[in-house]
């Protein structure tokens, strides 16, 4: 049975990261993405670093699947590294090679861009590898609720949101099945020229598409059956709650917020 | 085509946290031309051992063999296509990989793939769905404008069509009618017999089991938990309710029969009516000591 579809690329776990409502989670993200360009100095980096690094280690995902989230990024991080290596014209020479010449600053700026890139991309990916996709999409509607006021479709879009991310290993599972069935009958989606390949996603894509407009009915009809009717007055199955350690991991942050101005400030 | 599996190991998603050992060192063979009935419950690994059996599947540990396939981490046959056109597989709803638009179209996808030339097709075409109960007037229409279980009858002949010398049935009569059922399982019987083919059906009905196989194998936790032929697998009652299975039928009534008269009929894979002339004879001979 391949019913251990990975959604997103949550990793499951009991750490104190993954147990943390999701509110906290996104609202620490959310301010951590603007502070990382706040920092100016070695203390700020440093500071910001460890607290990523803590988050990190005390959510106790295996490393290697950090790394694996951060592969695409990693020819970004080296790449804008060697940039200001060569564009930076500040500070003193500390290299002179044939015809270029490497400047302190181009060093410093180069590390500073690239510390920056890997700490928002670290502590983004944090958030999906420790938080199920639905944790944070009651997260968004909680968050966004304010908005009701405003006639924006807070609930539907959160019941968007959630019906697409429940029916992602589905149909997964069922593209499996498919190609698999496909692939009996003699269909080859790995070798040939590419005209044949493109042509042999078609029997994958018409069954996939009849059964899921089929779900869909059925979703709906379920649905209506049992008579639901938008989010007026229903209640949660899973209700956010803020709790003691979502308080304190929270005084942590703003502790690292204000020692980061203050390394600004006096460093 | 004989099929081997030795020591065979299938682990999914190796190397991460969802690592899932679906078959543990499983070994057993299955003769040229015999019917073979795997047995199992939910998650037992019957999915996954007979997506081994045409190379969807390699074993992460341990070898397949098929005739003269040998499927292991080390070897793979150069033409997986080739072992496929001889492997037919009929997966669980197979109504769900139609495609085509028009039902002859869906049956001729398979033979097209493997190269049989137009002329043999529209010949299969023919022999196929008169041999699966379909109306020859519903080859031009769409196959989704068709009950479910000519559905069914539709993706079985597309497997049918390529002639394969191994059938694979996962569950062919799940969710039909009574009667459909029978009449589906009653031509698989007639095709191995009449074209000698190795049959494996993946079941969960101890019926179909008793019926059709001359070799029954249970499965509980991806190991082989019984084997033999059906008479032998199935008088052991207590060993197969202990993986939550049931007896067929007849085993239970010979069972109670025995607990009520005090007098045992062995149990020899008879017809109802081989068993009440036994039961006949029992009462009989009772009488006349």
């Amino acid at each position: 049975m391949n019913n251990t579809l990975i959604i997103g690329q949550y990793v499951p776990g009991d750490s104190i990261v993954h147990r943390l409502d999701p509110r906290t989670k996104i609202t620490i993200i959310f301010f951590f993405v603007f502070i990382v360009f706040f920092a100016n100095n070695v203390a700020g980096y440093s500071l910001l670093t460890v607290f990523a690094l803590t988050c990190m280690l005390t959510s106790k995902v295996p490393i290697r699947f950090i790394i694996k989230g951060l592969t695409p990024v990693w020819f970004l991080i080296v790449f804008t590294f060697i940039l200001h290596l060569f564009v930076t014209k500040e500070g003193t020479v500390i290299l002179d090679f044939w015809i270029f010449e490497f400047y302190s600053g181009g060093v410093v700026q180069g590390f500073a861009i690239s510390i920056r890139f890997f700490l928002l991309i670290l502590v983004t990916s944090l958030l999906t590898l420790t938080t199920t996709p639905i944790e944070i999409t009651d997260a968004i509607e909680d968050m966004l609720h304010p908005l009701k006021r405003f006639k924006f479709p807070v609930h539907e879009l959160a019941l968007m949101m959630s019906i697409s991310l429940r029916f992602i290993p589905t149909l997964m599972q069922e593209t499996d099945k498919i190609s698999k069935a496909q692939a009996s009958r003699g269909v080859d989606f790995r070798t040939g020229p590419i005209r044949e390949r493109i042509k042999a996603i078609v029997p994958l894509l018409v069954p996939l598409f009849v059964s899921a407009f089929k779900r869909a009915e059925e979703l709906a009809m379920a649905m209506e059956a049992r008579g639901y009717q938008g989010g007026e007055g229903r209640s949660k199955l899973r209700e956010l709650k803020i709790e003691k350690r979502d308080i304190f991991v929270l005084i942590l942050f703003i502790l690292v917020v204000a020692g980061l101005i203050l390394a600004r400030m006096y460093g | 085509m004989d099929i081997t599996f030795e020591n065979v190991t299938y682990i999914y998603q190796q190397n991460t946290p969802f690592a899932h050992k679906a078959i543990d060192d499983l070994s057993f063979q299955i003769k040229s031309g015999s019917y073979v009935a795997i047995i199992g419950h939910t998650g037992s690994g019957k999915s996954t051992l007979i997506q081994h059996l045409n190379g969807l599947a390699i074993p992460t540990e341990g070898k397949v063999s098929i005739g003269s396939y040998h499927l292991s981490k080390e070897e793979k046959p150069k033409d997986m296509k080739e072992l496929r056109s001889k492997v037919g597989v009929v997966f669980q709803y197979p109504e769900h990989q139609l495609f085509e638009e028009t039902v002859a179209k869906d049956i001729a996808f398979g033979p097209q793939n493997f190269g049989v030339s137009e002329a043999e097709i529209q010949n299969r075409i023919n022999e196929i769905t008169s041999a699966v109960g379909l109306d020859e007037s519903l080859l031009e229409r769409s196959p989704f404008d068709l009950s479910g279980g000519q559905m069914r009858r539709v993706a079985i002949a597309g497997v049918l069509a390529v002639k394969p010398d191994v059938l694979v049935l996962d569950e062919p009569t799940a969710g039909l009618d009574p009667r459909g059922q029978k009449e589906i399982m009653d031509m698989f019987y007639k095709l191995h017999q009449d074209q000698g083919l190795t049959t494996i059906l993946v079941t969960h009905s101890m019926e179909d089991a008793l019926k059709y196989a001359d070799h029954v194998l249970i499965l509980n936790k991806g190991t082989k938990y019984m084997e033999g032929s059906p008479e032998e697998v199935f008088s052991q009652k207590e060993a197969l309710q202990r993986v939550q299975l049931d007896v067929p039928e007849i085993v239970q009534f010979l069972d109670e029969f025995q607990e009520r008269f005090g007098t045992s009929i062995p149990f020899k894979k008879q017809s109802v009516k081989e068993l009440a002339e036994a039961i006949q004879q029992q009462i009989k001979g009772a009488e006349s000591t």
